[in-house]
């Protein structure tokens, strides 16, 4: 079966209708399991103190606020090349889930950083693209609102997309090519066979299964935000047919 | 039973609060949206059908 069946909106709807029960009952699960476990069941950092708690929250949003961007322009490419409704659709569903994780991001690491850095904000390289990268999350829903005609709309959103998309790479890749800033390296990076994790696995074991709750969190939404657009799009078409 | 946050007990909670906000207030519009489009659309297809 080819990955592009599933651009057939009928076909989407049908698969989607099938495992959106699962993946939200086992994404609720593993979200709640995971804050739970972050947040009552782990000890306070030497030096960080309980603020340490906040990472359970903070890089999981983090991550997905890149990775959402992602996807939008992976799905903003498949449209503008071969035309695909359902993937400007999903992109266009993916916009508000970044947006929000783009914003908790944000908002918890100036909470962390107030009292870590003894600041609330600076314009340090990751922090100032990762505020881009909100401004684009927004004019990408904003621009998909302004505009009546949908093919339209996705055109130029998707290329919306494309441009802002430079701004998630930087987000993700600022901390290794620039040396100046506040905010450090990734304190967590996904463990490799042989490798050693930089964190005490009390730690670290909750921050996996909290990035894991907070991914299937955004399958689940994803899912049920398109096939919501899907719908909409068919409402649109009906109106217009009555008219 | 909170666990012992000591001095950063408002950096904490905050951040907690502000995700348990911002992402349940995500989750009920979805829903309510999710909801509201099905209902329409079954309207519609319904009244097509009666055509």
């Amino acid at each position: 079966m080819s990955i592009w069946e599933f651009a057939n909106p009928v076909r989407f709807m049908r698969l989607s209708g099938k495992v959106l029960p699962w993946i939200t009952g086992l994404a609720l699960l593993t979200f709640v399991t995971a804050l739970y476990w972050g947040f009552f069941l782990t000890p306070n950092d030497a030096v960080q103190g309980s603020t340490v708690k906040i990472i359970y929250v903070h890089v999981p949003t983090a991550f997905l606020a890149i990775n959402v961007y992602f996807m939008m322009f992976v799905t903003s490419l498949i449209w503008l090349i071969r035309r695909h409704h359902v993937s400007a659709l999903a992109a266009k569903a993916a916009a508000p889930i970044g947006a929000v994780m783009t914003l908790i991001a944000l908002i918890t690491g100036a909470v962390w950083g107030q009292p870590m850095w003894g600041t609330w904000w600076v314009w340090d390289p990751r922090l100032t693209s990762f505020l881009i990268m909100f401004i684009f999350y927004v004019g990408y829903i904003a621009l998909w609102a302004a505009i009546d005609e949908p093919d339209k709309a996705a055109d130029l959103s998707a290329i919306l997309c494309m441009i802002g998309s430079v701004f998630a790479i930087i987000s993700r890749y600022a901390v290794n090519f620039w040396s100046q800033g506040l905010h450090q390296g990734t304190s967590a990076p996904m463990m490799r066979p042989g490798e050693e994790t930089q964190m005490a696995a009390v730690f670290w074991q909750p921050l996996m299964l909290s990035i894991a709750g907070f991914f299937l969190l955004f399958l689940a939404l994803l899912l049920l935000r398109t096939r919501t657009e899907i719908r909409n799009r068919r409402i649109t078409a009906l109106r217009a047919r009555e008219a | 039973m909170l666990p012992d946050l000591g001095n950063y007990a408002i950096a904490v909670l905050s951040a907690y609060a502000s995700m348990v906000v911002l992402i349940g207030g995500l989750i009920l519009i979805s829903l309510r949206n999710a909801k509201k489009s099905k209902a329409t659309l079954a309207r519609l297809e319904e009244k097509r059908k009666a055509k």
